[in-house]
């Protein structure tokens, strides 16, 4: 997988806060009953965390499982793990009705950094970016100017930003636009 | 002539000197001036020159509401038209000119309109420019725009830019005056969220210039207090430059941020949009003060009174030596005192009223100021400024008592309190008797979502003229605001205080007599030049209305939204009415309150931002050789590659006969790719194709048609089942994200209780495919996998490894030739793509686009959904019967295609067609005529075009189309008439004209 890239290749930015590529990240796509009590195993072996409640994201050693739906989570693996932790939750939940699926490539991933990160974000997305409403732990389905992203929160200072891959250069160009120098409303800071 | 006072001026700074230009003229300001108390510091009284009657105009306001002072500001990219000097502030090099004039603003040869005035009513285009008709086309529009209009449209790109930004809050607070400022700090002290937004540079609204005391001590010290006590709370933001723009549902609102207008060209945004979402909005908004309307009440000089003593209070600008002051109420009064301060002359004070027992009359009684009670002005005399002033009594028809020299007339008809936000969402108004004007109803609030009120009005906004009421009102409405957000708020209210008013005399109309000759000079609406005379026309011809009323007037339509006219105007129609105020009502208040820029509404899409635009991981490989780029729903594809010195039509041949002789690439990333399953997946896709999608064996692939509900055909593409309980379905480039939608909609609302899970995989993979006789020695030398005929036949695919990707090669052909469709990890499509580029080169490989693609899909008589359907066709007009399956008890579509007009024998069936003369394509959308005519004179037409190219292949003008019987009538030669008036003629033929028994994709 050497010749593998992602959608910006390495792109990154520094204004008012730090836009970087994440380069390639594994990700899940899991679809089933977010109750069962399998499926919440299957998800812990795989990535070591309990399936988050509705909004959150939470984060182990081995990934991240975040909220989408009432019947799918988002997981995050390394990029290189992705297939076996398929292979291995299909595995786990045979006989369930579940969908288990790679989409690794087709989303690009960007992490944020700096103390208006909140302000940035804030510029595009219709949520509520406050630190009563938005914390580390909560996931945002939410959109980014003209396009759907989800994004949360690393710590006070960092954030992480997933979109489609087709729209990966957009998105960036939305964020150097947002992070230009000097820009920040400091509505947050 | 207006002039700068030697002292005083509150808001600038005199050691500040700054330069601008005002029609080309250099002058100089102080730093802290508006464009228009720098213009009026400069004897600048005429600014502009009227819509219609391009009468000279001065500035009358100092705030928002100026009708009059409308600059073009800024050259080339940074150029605006239409700004108001009033809310434009000074800065080093601000370039400004007056609009609305021709050749200049001195001499101005439209004003001859204004002689003409007889010949220009209300009403006045719709009853002129009716006949002839061609005559509107050719002469009179063509005048009118020359004549009318304000600011000039800009010539150059936007070089600012602007952005959004999404704020919640609690309660947001409109109006940094002092009921904005006490409401925000009650608001703030209980613990709930506050945003204090204030249009202006500074807080503390009129309460600074009109001498109000605070707490014994003048407004500025409480004010100065108030601000440092909000700063130190972390839950409220302070923004000033920031107007509240609109109101609308459930608790969202617009803030207007100008960010750099006050210091010109900058680097970031200009204006910020700020979309905010509230549970409570507290308008602290203000009041405007109304003009008198009196003859000549728009020369330059006449102002509102309240404006007038600004520029002395804040700007130490005077308007003339002597001004004559006219006034329905006591508030005018307080701009004569202001003058006589200052050591100007006021001649007169002009007051329709009889008794006057208020303090701020007595006032100026006591400085020995005269005053003419039960008195009007006849009207104003003088024509690029004022000379004098006729002294009349009120009651009668504008006889002269006495002419009064003077340089500037200060009216003032009272206050109407800004409504504007209180109203947007649906806030009702009651008329005040007492006070003559529409105050919110605190009963009839803007409901949220809830139900409740969401607005609450306070300030002289909601009324209130007096401070003590103001300050009382606005604590009490910072508390019901913490409190109705779930605070608890506690506070002291400000005492305050200001002086015994005598009440306000509503007057309409001055003198009440006026004699036709006065009311046609007197302006209700400066901005459209709309006059007494034309409401009272349109009341005569019966416009009842005051929403027609304003239509046929064009009174409050222009950019100020008659923020000065609306409350005469419907006073002067009230009366003409014989009507009450309340009666005749206002109109509707809509977003913005004020102008707002558009660049502030587009926001950041612009430039690379406009539009986002969807790139396949080939995209840049794409756009480095040659792509011609074509939009494909929100992708870009290649159109063709075009080599070097190649015309577009020569590289799409060249495209195509290399791909039939030897190998071509497509990328086929766009296509989507749907995963569906689940143990009922099979049952369900049986329901979404309208062939037999359960009956596909696991490895193979079937092509399959997508019907809506009403028949029609509306996505195709090939399935292939991964495993018993999963599919892949292949959709159009345009249908990934529709398709996907319209299966999760049936999935959630009509067949919940079925396992079935869908995911869009559409960006996981780049899918290349590999095309020509040659495509099976490409793969094999990039080697992995057998993909010989015997291990991957036609219509299957298989998972395995190519080149060292992982890769799953479909067998699948929409070009009639062999050919691999090959989807392999988005993140080593580009790697995929060189290796197979590498491969070919010995094999004569080429990339091909779009066009080619298209044509040799023709020769194959395959359809293309948006070509051979366009949301009216079903599949069986396409002689698609083989694909709808007869055994399904159903699929959508299924009954829809049942009715009677679906197996009506005379519904248009796709044929072939074959040009006569082999060089003449069909036009595209060309019909096809019988040689009758209809009833109406229309040729009757049989048919119609859907695809139409020239075949490099066949060396023929080919073509696929809907014709009335077609199948039926082969070999029959029909006429395409052209819009030059050629006709085309072409023999029908079976839609496949290359290859009908599938030899060469099979193989």
């Amino acid at each position: 997988m050497s010749n593998a890239v992602s959608a910006v290749q390495g792109a990154s930015f520094k204004g008012s806060i730090s836009v970087k590529d994440a380069g390639l990240q594994g990700m899940i796509t899991l679809r089933g009953d977010l109750g069962s009590d399998t499926l919440a195993k299957a998800v812990k072996a795989a990535v070591g965390v309990t399936v988050p409640g509705v909004g959150k994201i939470n984060t182990g050693k081995k990934g991240s499982a975040a909220w989408m739906s009432p019947d799918e989570l988002f997981l995050l693996v390394d990029y290189a793990t992705a297939d076996t932790v398929v292979a291995k939750l299909e595995k786990a939940i045979t006989g369930a009705h579940v969908l288990a699926v790679n989409v690794s490539d087709a989303r690009a991933v960007f992490n944020l950094e700096g103390v208006g990160i909140r302000d940035v974000l804030a510029k595009g997305s219709p949520a509520d970016m406050s630190t009563s409403a938005f914390a580390i732990g909560d996931l945002r389905r939410t959109r980014l100017g003209q396009l759907p992203v989800a994004f949360w929160l690393d710590s006070d200072t960092t954030a992480t930003v997933v979109c489609f891959r087709s729209v990966g250069e957009h998105v960036f160009n939305w964020l150097k636009a947002a992070a230009q120098k000097g820009t920040l409303p400091k509505y947050y800071i | 002539m207006s002039t700068r006072l030697q002292t005083g001026g509150r808001l600038i700074d005199r050691t500040k000197q700054i330069e601008f230009t005002f029609n080309g003229k250099r002058l100089n300001g102080f730093k802290g001036d508006t464009l228009a108390s720098a213009l009026l510091a400069n004897d600048q009284m005429m600014v502009g020159r009227s819509f219609k009657y391009h009468r000279p105009r001065g500035i009358i306001a100092a705030g928002p509401e100026e009708p009059n002072a409308l600059m073009g500001t800024g050259v080339d990219g940074h150029f605006e038209p239409n700004q108001r000097a009033t809310t434009t502030e000074l800065f080093q090099g601000l370039t400004s000119q007056s609009q609305n004039h021709w050749p200049s603003l001195e001499f101005d040869v439209g004003a001859i309109n204004s002689k003409l005035s007889r010949f220009f009513p209300a009403g006045f285009y719709y009853k002129t420019f009716m006949a002839p008709r061609a005559a509107w086309k050719h002469v009179f529009e063509p005048i009118v725009r020359m004549s009318a209009g304000l600011g000039k449209a800009p010539t150059h790109k936007d070089e600012d830019t602007y952005e959004y930004f999404y704020a919640h809050v609690d309660i947001m607070v409109v109006g940094g005056g002092i009921a904005g400022l006490a409401a925000a700090l009650t608001a703030g002290q209980s613990g709930a969220s506050v945003l204090l937004m204030e249009q202006g540079v500074t807080f503390g609204g009129r309460a600074l210039t009109d001498g109000v005391e605070i707490d014994g001590k003048p407004a500025a010290a409480w004010v100065k207090k108030t601000l440092a006590a909000l700063k130190k709370l972390p839950n409220v933001q302070i923004r000033n430059r920031m107007m509240g723009a609109g109101v609308y549902d459930h608790g969202y609102a617009l803030g207007y941020e100008r960010i750099t207008d006050h210091m010109g060209p900058s680097t970031g945004p200009r204006h910020r949009l700020w979309r905010i979402r509230t549970k409570r909005i507290v308008t602290a908004t203000g009041a405007i003060e109304r003009p008198l309307s009196f003859a000549g009440n728009d020369v330059p000089g006449v102002m509102l009174a309240g404006a007038l003593r600004d520029y002395i209070a804040d700007y130490g600008v005077s308007v003339g030596d002597r001004t004559v002051v006219v006034t329905n109420n006591d508030d005018g009064y307080r701009t004569a005192i202001a003058l006589h301060e200052a050591g100007l002359n006021v001649p007169c004070i002009i007051d329709p009223r009889g008794d006057l027992d208020g303090e701020l009359p007595a006032r100026a009684i006591a400085l020995g100021i005269r005053i003419e009670n039960k008195s009007a002005i006849g009207k104003v005399k003088g024509g690029k400024r004022v000379e004098a002033v006729t002294l009349c009594a009120q009651a009668g028809e504008g006889g002269t008592l006495e002419e009064i020299k003077c340089d500037a007339v200060a009216m003032s008809g009272g206050w109407s309190p800004v409504v504007h936000l209180w109203s947007h969402c649906g806030g009702k108004l009651n008329w005040d008797f007492d006070q003559a004007m529409f105050r919110p109803d605190p009963s009839r609030p803007p409901l949220g979502a809830d139900g409740t009120g969401f607005v609450i009005a306070t300030g002289t906004a909601n009324g209130h003229l007096d401070s003590a009421s103001v300050m009382k009102g606005a604590v009490t409405a910072g508390k019901l605001a913490a409190k109705e957000t779930g605070h608890k708020a506690t506070g002291i209210t400000p005492k305050a205080s200001d002086e015994k008013a005598s009440p306000i005399a509503a007057v309409w109309s001055m003198p009440q007599g006026a004699i036709y000759a006065l009311k046609s000079k007197t302006f209700l609406d400066y901005q459209n030049d709309v006059k007494v005379s034309d409401v009272r026309l349109a009341a005569q011809e019966g416009f009842e209305s005051v929403e027609h009323t304003k239509r046929y007037t064009t009174l409050g339509m222009a950019t100020d939204q008659g923020k000065l006219s609306n409350i005469n105007g419907l006073a002067v129609l009230a009366d003409s009415l014989n009507k009450e105020i309340p009666q005749v009502g206002t109109t509707t208040f809509r977003p913005p309150y004020h102008p707002i820029s558009f660049g502030a509404i587009v926001g950041d899409a612009r430039g690379e931002l406009f539009k986002p635009i969807r790139k396949s991981p080939i995209h840049q490989w794409i756009d480095d050789n040659g792509g011609d780029w074509e939009p494909v729903a929100d992708w870009r594809r290649p159109y063709c590659y075009k080599q070097q010195g190649e015309t577009t039509e020569q590289a799409v041949t060249r495209e195509i006969l290399n791909t039939r002789v030897n190998c071509g690439l497509l990328d086929a990333s766009t296509l989507g790719k749907i995963i569906v399953k689940g143990p009922d997946a099979a049952k369900f896709l049986d329901m979404m194709y309208t062939n037999m999608m359960s009956t596909l064996k696991v490895g193979h692939c079937r092509y399959g048609l997508m019907c809506t509900e009403n028949g029609f055909l509306s996505d195709d593409g090939v399935v292939a089942r991964l495993s018993d309980d999963t599919f892949l379905c292949h959709t159009t480039s345009g249908g990934s994200d529709r398709i996907h939608a319209w299966m999760e909609e049936w999935l959630q609302t009509e067949w919940w209780d079925w396992k079935v899970y869908t995911a869009n995989l559409t960006e996981q993979y780049a899918q290349i495919a590999v095309v020509g006789p040659n495509a099976r020695k490409v793969l094999e030398k990039l080697g992995g996998m057998d993909v010989s005929a015997e291990a991957l036949p036609f219509m299957r695919f298989k998972d395995g490894m190519l080149g060292g990707i992982k890769a799953r090669p479909f067998r699948i052909s929409f070009s009639g030739e062999l050919s691999y469709e090959i989807a392999v990890p988005a993140s080593q499509g580009q790697a995929f793509w060189d290796m197979c580029m590498e491969a070919g080169k010995e094999f004569g490989i080429q990339p091909y686009g779009t066009e080619c693609l298209h044509v040799m899909r023709a020769e194959k008589g395959f359809i293309m959904i948006g070509d051979e359907t366009d949301g009216t066709v079903i599949p069986q007009d396409l002689g698609l019967n083989w694909a709808i399956s007869k055994k399904k008890e159903d699929f959508l579509g299924k009954r829809a295609q049942l009715r009677p007009h679906m197996v009506d024998p005379k519904r248009w069936k796709l044929v072939g067609l074959k040009s006569v003369v082999p060089t003449e394509v069909i036009p595209d959308g060309a019909y096809a005529t019988d040689g009758t005519t209809r009833q109406n004179g229309v040729k009757h037409m049989i048919g119609r075009v859907t695809s139409t190219y020239f075949s490099p292949t066949l060396n023929h003008a080919i073509a696929m189309g809907l014709v009335e019987f077609g199948p039926d009538r082969m070999g029959e030669i029909i006429d395409f008439p052209t819009i030059d008036g050629d006709i085309i003629k072409a023999e029908i033929c079976d839609p496949v004209f290359l290859d009908k028994e599938g030899a060469r994709q099979n193989v």
